[in-house]
């Protein structure tokens, strides 16, 4: 689904990304973990096309994302606030997004439907634009957001982060139903190791742009993860 | 500590994103100001003799007429655009740094506006000249002077009053609109009643410490106010109330320029810095005014007419437009994520800005006023602006990289960080093209050939566009990275 060939991005004298290949197959999710500054929001802004590559190609779907823009139809995001229009209601911002993904307003509305739990009553009809939400009902409309339209690639970056515990839990059973589904390649970056090895089936470490680990996950993944961020010889 | 704020100040200047453009600001900025402090010596001069030779009477009286009127201008004046005394709070709230001293600095700030200083151009030689040729004392001209140093920082202060709160805005306009129209249709003057006041500043002594008591008192009122409010959920924090979802279904007869569409009708509706474009543009409507009346004889040129008409017209489209795709920059990775071609995007701001000319177009009639060959010029402006100008404007916002702040609606007078080489040399090309379009026919024919020059200009801008749209979008697309990347740096 996502084939990735001797991408790096450098500003200047530094290089922030470095990854010679990477293969993600259709079906696939995939937990990116990694510290501060590993590249993880750049990679996936590079993957959305939203930063200009200094080498290397990145195919979606068979389309290498800076020629072609047919990805856009079959891949949908939430990196940040920058993904939400503040002056819309949620409704509003749903119905939207469904309009530029060709879906009409009862399609949104079922798939909402199925939300009504993760939402908690604090998304919908609330008569409150976006930008008068708090950081983490944003941030839900904004991952919910990114599952209209059926799409065929998701990529989350920080989902768990400012979200309620009860809210984590509702987000990990919605992502793990979306993990196992093979028409969707999930992507999604976390600090929370956790988490993420419990909702993705493969885990790729990241360190300052470079690629340090892919491993598939598994009774050990945990344990494995916890050593690598925390190795004994530091202690 | 004061020292530390200082150099908060300097950083945030010199390590802003948009620090070139800043810079060229800051120069425009003093250029204007230079200019603005030689005219005011000028008119000192030129106005003390002025009255003193020409009209033969004293210059003091006729000055103490006029203050009123140079007091309500200068409040008008600061209240459009004098900066409101703003530092990043946030970060320094929970510091141990006395609140007091933080308002105290802020306000303080505001004290050496460019303001208070630039009348001392006028007044100062004026009252040189008054004590060497118009024989009045020394020791009263200083206390004239006096007087009116404290008006200045009464009307400093006030300006921060009437920023803060609105409601006094609305009284002390309808105050002077009522003043106005009573002194326009000559029921009442307000100066025979002000003149005697500014006359006691030296006449009796003691009530040139009237306005700096005032000041005085008003500094420590806005101090109040501004304490107050120096907590996150007051000033910082933006109030919600409550609102309805629209769905705008009407607009749906547009296709999928109807979904931007929907989406730009209600940025307008909602956001503060969106709906004071809205008004400037109600303004632009009123250009004509200075063009088309036999009393303005300086703009009668012939060529000034086609100008009037595509401003009148175009309001709108100018203001909205040069700041297409900016409008957009607080969600613009959202856009650019989406399976949205940049022509329907376009495309549908396009429509807006002709949708909006039309209205103003019909507003216009109003002009038939001035004869049918003044609302024909507004039409053929019209034509103008939606074939050609509209493109333009277009292509110049693919080079503004201002991020908007959509909440905020004091920049809408100033927004001069917008403002690059290219988008400037845009923007001239916007009023000078259809003049010399007009010229060109003018000079061969006569007004009528000028005129049809200047439509079929338009004319052929509306057929071509499509072809027009290909090469705006190829500019976005390669813009497109450096947008973001700008677009990110919030200011």
């Amino acid at each position: 689904m996502i084939e990735i060939q001797n991408i790096t991005k450098t500003y200047g004298a530094s290089t922030v990304l470095n990854i010679e290949h990477l293969l993600i197959n259709k079906g696939e999710s995939v937990g990116l973990v990694g510290n501060n500054g590993a590249g993880k929001t750049t990679f996936f802004s590079a993957l959305l096309d939203l930063i200009k590559l200094s080498t290397g190609t990145i195919q979606n779907n068979g389309n290498v994302v800076q020629e072609s823009e047919a990805w856009k139809s079959t891949t949908a995001a939430f990196i940040d606030e920058s993904f939400l229009i503040g002056y819309l209601t949620a409704e509003e911002y749903f119905y939207f997004i469904g309009e530029l993904r060709g879906q009409n307003k009862a399609t949104v509305d079922a798939l909402l439907s199925k939300y009504e739990t993760f939402f908690n009553g604090e998304i919908l009809k609330q008569k409150k634009y976006l930008r008068d939400l708090s950081k983490g009902n944003q941030k839900k409309a904004g991952i919910v957001a990114a599952f209209i339209g059926n799409p065929e690639v998701i990529i989350l970056d920080e989902p768990f982060a400012n979200l309620d515990p009860t809210t984590q839990i509702r987000l990990k059973q919605i992502l793990k139903e979306l993990a196992v589904d093979p028409k969707i390649t999930l992507l999604v970056s976390s600090h929370d190791l956790i988490h993420v090895t419990e909702v993705c089936d493969r885990i790729v470490v990241m360190d300052k742009g470079n690629l340090v680990k892919d491993i598939s996950t598994s009774v050990q993944t945990l344990k494995e993860l916890e050593e690598h961020f925390n190795p004994a010889h530091l202690i | 500590m004061y020292k530390h704020f200082i150099t908060l100040e300097k950083k945030s200047f010199w390590r802003s994103a948009s620090l070139s453009s800043e810079i060229l600001t800051k120069i425009l900025a003093w250029s204007g100001k230079v200019y603005v402090v030689g005219m005011m010596i000028l008119a000192s001069f030129i106005g003390f003799k002025y009255i003193d030779h020409e009209l033969c009477i004293n210059p003091l009286d006729v000055a103490n007429t006029f203050l009123i009127y140079w007091f309500i201008i200068d409040l008008i004046l600061r209240f459009i655009f004098q900066k409101m005394p703003m530092i990043n709070i946030k970060p320094l709230l929970i510091l141990p740094i006395n609140k007091k001293k933080i308002i105290f600095f802020a306000l303080g700030k505001t004290l050496f506006s460019f303001f208070n200083f630039v009348y001392a151009f006028f007044f100062i030689p004026f009252s040189i000249l008054l004590i060497v040729k118009g024989n009045v004392s020394i020791v009263d001209v200083l206390f004239w002077n006096f007087g009116l140093i404290g008006v200045v920082f009464f009307n400093n202060f006030f300006n921060i009053l009437l920023n803060k709160k609105n409601h006094i805005v609305y009284i002390f306009a309808l105050v002077i609109l009522i003043l106005g129209s009573l002194q326009y249709y000559e029921y009442f003057n307000i100066t025979q009643y002000t003149a005697p006041f500014f006359e006691g500043f030296y006449l009796s002594k003691f009530l040139t410490l009237l306005p700096v008591v005032l000041a005085i008192g008003l500094f420590f009122l806005v101090f109040a106010f501004t304490i107050k409010d120096v907590y996150l959920d007051t000033s910082v924090r933006l109030k919600s109330k409550k609102v309805k979802t629209e769905s705008l279904d009407w607009l749906n007869t547009f296709g999928r320029t109807a979904i931007f569409l929907k989406n730009d009708i209600k940025l307008i509706k909602r956001n503060k810095r969106a709906k004071a474009t809205v008004v400037l543009s109600v303004i632009f409507l009123f250009y004509g005014l200075l063009f088309f009346p036999d009393s303005m004889g300086a703009y009668k040129g012939p060529f000034f007419g086609i100008l009037a008409g595509v401003l009148i017209s175009g309001g709108f489209l100018l203001n909205f437009g040069q700041l297409v795709p900016s409008w957009d920059s607080s969600y613009y990775p959202l856009m650019m994520t989406q399976n949205i071609r940049y022509k329907e995007y376009l495309a549908s701001k396009w429509w807006l800005m002709v949708l909006i000319t039309g209205i103003t177009t019909i507003l216009g009639s109003g002009y038939l006023y001035f004869g049918w060959e003044a609302y024909l010029s507004v039409i053929v402006g019209a034509i103008f602006n939606m074939g050609v100008n509209s493109h333009i404007i277009l292509l110049s916002g693919a080079f503004t990289k201002t991020p908007i702040d959509l909440m905020s609606s004091r920049n809408v007078f100033g927004d001069m960080n917008a403002i690059n080489v290219k988008t400037l040399t845009l923007s001239m090309v916007i009023m000078v093209l259809p003049i010399v379009f007009y010229a060109i026919g003018h000079v061969i024919y006569g007004p009528p050939l000028g005129y049809v020059l200047v439509s079929l200009a338009g004319i052929a801008g509306l057929a071509f566009r499509n072809l027009v749209f290909d090469k705006i979008e190829k500019v976005y697309k390669s813009e497109k990275y450096v947008t973001i990347d700008a677009y990110k740096q919030k200011k």
